[in-house]
């Protein structure tokens, strides 16, 4: 029997990676490919989706050598997708129209402020159970039409189409299919969460042509069969890259949670077949839809900036020379200094919600190092997690027991010994860190048959790892208390 | 070897100079062909020897050139590089595995994936395991690192005699990988393979422990289906660290 594969795409911010995975969910080989970052104007971030599309060319054949397999040993590919990025192309040339607009874009800041006041922006953010921010696509479609003369009449005759990345992907992938998934469209506004369509009136709002946007499909379950990259898979399943790590970490019940810790951070809570709507901040979003079945519903906490502020320390203020030296940096003080760095480098996301705000360093005395600062890096992502947990607590009436997470800090043992500390409650990171792409490739082996059901899934979880709070109580409060008088020094920056 | 003393020039010269020097300006002193010293300046910012300016292109000295003294890989980017190959090796071997690096005499446990049988098991990164005793220690100690003056025992099977030792250094070489059986702890075994990066140099190791009974047979021998995975484990890690296919 020849063994049998199952690809992941992860087209993430930073990076494309294509991932072989075998049957009990264990990484094969990888291969990535780092795509250039536009900042054309402060606050300003874009892509090029053209060349991200290569990449995924290009990967696709190198991660299957990687493996030494050959194509037709490859059961089906799973996509998983930097969220809220905004492309536009040329139906009939198939070239992307300027630059992708990526999700920690803040151009619309100002639009978006415009249009909170007008009525019908209640109606808008019931149906999507969104708050309106420049955070995700619909309004950022909205620039794009009125910002090019001409786009919107194009985009009416159906000559422009609008996508995230995984249309995007999929189109190049099968020459012409124009389809997102249910967790992709729930993250442009312009989603009915309840029909899982396109609402009308949100369109309207928007005034977003209907002829531009692609068909909602469930996240599982065979989009078509690939013509280019891998010729002659079957695609089997799509989902927003935090989605797909919820699935690849198994939190399939209602109440179990897991956070990713990349670029930024995501914390979602599978809340089943309900729609819980937050009180204190969070994001009602689709988790996973199966074909066939209804749709699974989360609440989320998002946190902007994470793992790039290690990156700004590493690139902008070079006082390192690779993202995991931060640990090393940091090892060589024992605390932060009385110093503590809060990241609204595009204002700040849940549970503020605070567009206006920007970033602080504060408690500087001359007594700071760049170990200090290191330290002040690692915390953030801490204690910003902290914030999104107790919203998530006070939301759903539950105590978080445990928080499982991935992504590339967990391999930073002192960062995830303090999220332990801070949140009083155990970290355990699974045997498979890369849930993301693992999620986009459990739903397109369930999709193709590959692995018969999720109880099949559940059982390829392990735990790899355990961090347990060792903080003491009063220290812990002392921490919180400085971190959020730091945070109440980031607000009403961007004066309008 | 001209190619060599053609890069040590380039270094000297980088060292030498004020500031960042362009292509032109390092090729022109050295009175060398462009595409030669382009060449040489792409091998040695490989290795971390030389940096380039992302906006002039003008090239320095690179900081691993600066550490060449004190152990070039950072202990917690060996741990990012490999995290991916270690939970793979934990998954098929069915057993815990560990990532080591050489500090002072002994190995430093820099990345530690429990066995996946979802048992309490407790992280223990940053501890510290006797060099002679242990598969990780030994396969450091066959490619370099210095073994200790005073071999301590631990059980009746530790290797406490320096020829002993040696033999069973040459034995490592030979077969690429290291073990321990019952020679730290009774009832237990380990295996090892070494973590090289560019030109061979090793890094680390990585290795699975756990009950003498699963990692080898009835006859004491480490089971060749662990040390195929600990092996290729230890060759996909060294190739994201840039070591060529061996």
């Amino acid at each position: 029997m020849t063994e049998r594969y199952v690809i992941a795409i992860d087209q993430g911010t930073t990076s494309t990676r294509c991932i072989v995975f075998d049957r009990r969910g264990q990484l094969v080989s990888l291969a990535q490919q780092e795509h250039k970052q536009y900042y054309p104007k402060p606050g300003w971030v874009e892509h090029d989706a053209a060349e991200i599309w290569r990449n995924v060319e290009r990967l696709g054949p190198e991660a299957l050598r990687r493996a030494g397999a050959t194509i037709d040993q490859v059961a089906a590919i799973g996509i998983a997708n930097q969220r809220e990025t905004t492309v536009l192309w040329d139906r009939a040339t198939g070239n992307p129209i300027g630059h992708a607009v990526v999700w920690q874009d803040t151009r619309t800041d100002t639009m978006v402020g415009r249009l909170e006041g007008e009525p019908g922006a209640e109606g808008v953010r019931h149906r999507s159970a969104l708050p309106l921010a420049t955070y995700f696509s619909g309004p950022r479609l909205r620039w794009m039409l009125d910002r090019h003369p001409g786009l919107r009449e194009r985009a009416e005759r159906g000559e422009v189409l609008f996508g995230t990345m995984e249309t995007w992907l999929i189109w190049n992938l099968t020459g012409g299919l124009h389809v997102t998934d249910v967790t992709n469209a729930s993250r442009t506004m312009l989603l009915d969460v309840h029909t899982l369509d396109w609402s009308p009136e949100s369109l309207e709002f928007f005034g977003i042509p209907r002829a531009m946007l692609p068909e909602v499909r469930p996240s599982i379950g065979v989009f078509g069969t690939a013509t280019a990259a891998f010729p002659g898979v079957r695609i089997g399943a799509a989902l927003g890259d935090q989605q797909a790590a919820l699935f690849g970490q198994t939190c399939f019940a209602p109440g179990e949670a897991k956070c990713t810790y990349g670029t930024g951070s995501f914390l979602l809570l599978n809340t089943g077949a309900e729609l819980v709507r937050s009180t204190h901040g969070l994001l009602s979003t689709v988790a996973y839809q199966i074909k066939g079945e209804p749709a699974a519903y989360a609440l989320e906490g998002s946190i902007a900036i994470t793992g790039s502020l290690v990156q700004w320390f590493r690139d902008q203020l070079e006082l390192i020379a690779s993202a995991p030296e931060i640990e090393t940096l940091a090892r060589t003080v024992t605390d932060n200094g009385g110093c503590y760095i809060v990241p609204a480098f595009s204002g700040l996301y849940a549970p503020y919600w605070r567009s206006e705000a920007r970033g602080v360093i504060v408690g500087l005395t001359s007594y700071i190092t760049k170990g200090h600062l290191a330290r002040a890096v690692l915390e953030a992502s801490a204690w910003q997690t902290r914030e999104v947990v107790d919203a998530m607590n006070a939301d759903s009436g539950l105590a978080l027991k445990t928080l499982r997470v991935d992504g590339g800090m967990t391999a930073d043992n002192l960062l995830m010994q303090f999220i332990a500390d801070v949140l009083d409650v155990p970290v355990v990171r699974p045997l498979a860190a890369e849930t993301v792409s693992l999620g986009a490739a459990y739903g397109a082996g369930l999709a193709v048959g590959y692995w018969p059901d999720l109880e099949g899934l559940r059982r390829n979880w392990h735990r790899a790892a355990q961090w347990l709070p060792t903080m003491e109580p009063a220290r812990r409060e002392t921490e919180y208390g400085n971190w959020q008088r730091a945070v109440s020094r980031t607000f009403d920056w961007i004066q309008a | 070897m001209q190619s060599i003393e053609r890069a040590a020039a380039v270094l000297r010269l980088l060292a030498g100079g004020a500031g960042r020097l362009s292509l032109a300006e390092i090729s022109r002193s050295l009175d060398l062909a462009k595409g030669t010293t382009h060449g040489i300046l792409q091998t040695l910012r490989k290795v971390g020897f030389v940096e380039q300016d992302r906006a002039s292109g003008h090239y320095q000295l690179g900081a691993a050139m600066l550490r060449l003294g004190t152990g070039y890989l950072d202990v917690n980017e060996l741990r990012s590089r490999s995290i991916n190959w270690a939970d793979p090796l934990a998954a098929r071997s069915g057993e815990a595995v560990r990532i080591g690096t050489v500090l002072e005499g002994q190995v430093l446990v820099v990345h530690h994936v429990f066995r996946p049988d979802d048992t309490f098991q407790t992280l223990d990164v940053g501890s510290l395991l006797p060099m002679h005793a242990t598969a990780l220690g030994k396969a450091l100690l066959a490619y370099g690192a210095t073994p200790p003056a005073r071999l301590d025992r631990f059980t009746s099977r530790t290797l406490v005699g320096h020829r002993e030792l040696a033999a069973a250094l040459r034995a490592v070489r030979e077969a690429g990988w290291s073990s321990d059986v019952e020679e730290y702890t009774p009832g237990e075994a380990s295996l090892a393979a070494p973590i090289r990066a560019y030109g061979g140099l090793v890094v680390g190791a990585i290795g699975i422990s756990g009950h003498v009974e699963r990692l080898c047979d009835s006859r004491y021998h480490p089971r060749p289906q662990l040390v195929a995975n600990v092996r290729d484990a230890a060759r996909a890690v060294s190739r994201d660290l840039g070591a060529a296919r061996r």
